[in-house]
């Protein structure tokens, strides 16, 4: 099987997992799952390392690299972080 | 240290398993906060993984890259109002998208100093240029509009839509002619026009469309992660972009189903402009029956010895910041015996789940804190129904009037409750524009004033004990 249709494979499958995943989030916490997938959707990074860290190419390359990275970094650690904040807004009251 | 392929693979299989945990532990809040470790313990094994499987040979770059983002997001996420969460949600969109574009024009840099270029591998970059480049102009106008810098009125012109469908047909053609002949001009013509074309998509909708586009926008950062994943043909970007392409995918239909609209007719839509006009004339019908405005004593009077008080949070109360006041309120009602319950609807706020939020960060209790359509029954047995704040959520004639813009949006029966006070800043229609005839009612008085103002006189009437 050329590696595209596994490619293809892996995404329908992966879109199923979605649909039944995401269906059973409580609305209550729809904004924290926003966040959430800000910050996972962040997993684009793995595309701007490998094309800032390639040894060989020119500055260019490097340099988009380089803002994909710091724009991914953000998406990462202020999604995370922030759901973080939400989250523990959800949590202390029940201790109540 | 650096690892296989093999192990690097097997190590993007476990960080993809903890990110669907991650998604999966938001099923209750007191799983959440577990999930969210799940999410953060993914991407570090899949940055690590990155970095030792050989691929990556100068860490430059890259380090000064994580610094200043870690810097940056974590200083964004600490201080960012919960008001503003919209705002920073459509910033995070457009990097995702902006970061896709740049991959893609790294790659396509790398591939071409390395002499390995082939036209699938040109048609996969063309399609994460554009969905990244249509994700990044569309988050950029959805936060001009939650922001207020541009105008949240939809932004219509004649042949909108036509021109859309052409620069979408032209764009296509340019990608086709960059991937058949590695064209460089193409490449550059199709990246202008997929900005422009994002820009185009987003101005025509409205602002009371808010929580619809930024799912849509969310979905759109997924696909476009996805689609760099097929280009680097890397897996874990695969599974992850689907997941939360499907995410947005589903939060617009639930938003678009809470207001009785096609997911089309959101994006064709223009909604709240031009229509309004007409619509309250039609309503100045039903002013002539006049408005009753009401004292905060007056509101006092039926809560204080009641048994249950419904409390309807809009927007308003957001931008009031009346949250922390209401607390107060309903922890000074509950000591007095009264049953104090909110009630959210889905497209309450700029959002989804936006009200939950800002009434958590008042440590109002979850459990306090309803759905729709679990709520709507207990209208009917509420001595008050106090709304702060909210308007179109809770128009009645999105029930009656067939001709009203918002007829057959499932709304908050407030109208039921014996008495119904709403605190409101002026008699301004709502985000769509549409009077509300609920304020008409025999049953409902008017507070006029700002909207935290007004709850903490509530709550110094009910400590001053006077009654």
């Amino acid at each position: 099987m050329p590696e595209i249709l596994v490619a293809l494979y892996i995404f329908v499958l992966s879109c199923f997992i979605g649909y039944w995943v995401i269906w059973g989030v409580t609305p209550s916490l729809h904004t924290p799952l926003v966040a959430l997938t800000n910050a996972i959707s962040g997993i684009i990074i793995l595309g701007a390392l490998l094309a800032t860290g390639l040894q060989g190419v020119g500055n260019l390359a490097e340099i988009f690299g380089f803002f994909a990275v710091l724009l991914a970094s953000i998406n990462i650690f202020g999604g995370f972080l922030v759901t973080q904040r939400m989250l523990a807004m959800f949590n202390k009251k029940k201790k109540k | 240290m650096e690892i296989s392929a093999n192990t690097q693979a097997i190590a993007y299989l476990i960080s993809a398993i903890l990110f669907i945990f991650a998604l999966k532990g938001l099923t209750s809040p007191a799983s959440a906060r577990t999930g969210n470790y799940y999410g953060m313990a993914g991407m570090l094994i899949a940055v690590l993984a990155t970095l030792l499987g050989g691929d990556v040979q100068s860490y430059g770059f890259i380090i000064a890259g994580v610094a200043a983002g870690a810097l940056i997001g974590g200083v964004l996420a600490a201080r960012v109002q919960m008001t503003a969460m919209p705002q920073l949600v459509a910033a995070l969109h457009s990097f995702v998208g902006m970061a896709a574009v740049l991959v893609a024009v790294a790659t396509y840099l790398n591939h071409a100093a390395l002499g390995t270029l082939n036209s699938l591998l040109m048609a996969e970059l063309s399609v994460g240029i554009v969905i990244g480049a249509i994700t990044f102009s569309g988050s950029v106008i959805a936060f001009g509009k939650l922001q207020g810098i541009i105008s949240g009125q939809p932004v219509k012109f004649k042949g909108q839509h036509l021109l859309n469908l052409l620069l979408a047909v032209v764009i296509i053609g340019f990608a086709v002619d960059f991937a058949m002949h590695e064209t460089l001009t193409s490449l550059i013509i199709m990246t202008i026009l997929a900005f422009l074309l994002g820009f185009l998509l987003i101005i025509p909708i409205g602002g009371a469309d808010m929580p619809v586009i930024i799912s849509m926008l969310n979905s759109y950062s997924g696909w476009a992660a996805a689609a760099t994943g097929f280009t680097l043909q890397n897996n874990l970007l695969i599974i992850v972009g689907a997941l939360v392409g499907f995410s947005g995918a589903i939060l617009s239909y639930i938003m678009c189903v809470a207001m009785n609209r096609s997911i089309l007719h959101v994006v064709f839509g223009g909604f709240g402009g031009d229509d309004a006009a007409a619509e309250v004339s039609a309503a100045g019908q039903a002013a002539e029956k006049g408005v009753k405005s009401a004292s905060v004593e007056d509101a006092i009077y039926w809560m204080e010895d009641a048994s249950k008080v419904i409390i309807v949070p809009g927007y308003g109360m957001a931008v009031a910041q009346a949250q922390h006041a209401l607390k107060d309120f309903m922890e000074l009602l509950e000591e007095r015996g009264v049953e104090v319950v909110f009630a959210i609807h889905p497209v309450a706020g700029r959002m989804p789940g936006h009200m939950n939020v800002l009434l958590a960060e008042a440590d109002i209790p979850y459990d306090n804190v309803k759905e729709m359509n679990d709520v709507n029954p207990e209208f009917a047995t509420a001595d008050v129904a106090l709304v702060v704040g909210a308007n179109d959520v809770t128009n009645p004639a999105a029930k009656t009037d067939k001709s009203s813009p918002i007829y057959g949006m499932p709304i908050l029966d407030v109208e039921k409750a014996q008495h119904v006070y709403v605190i409101k800043r002026s008699m301004r229609p709502g985000y769509s524009g549409v009077e509300n005839l609920l304020y008409y009612q025999d049953n409902c008085s008017l507070i006029f004033g700002d909207a935290k103002d007004v709850c903490e006189n509530l709550a110094n009437a009910l400590k001053g004990g006077a009654h």
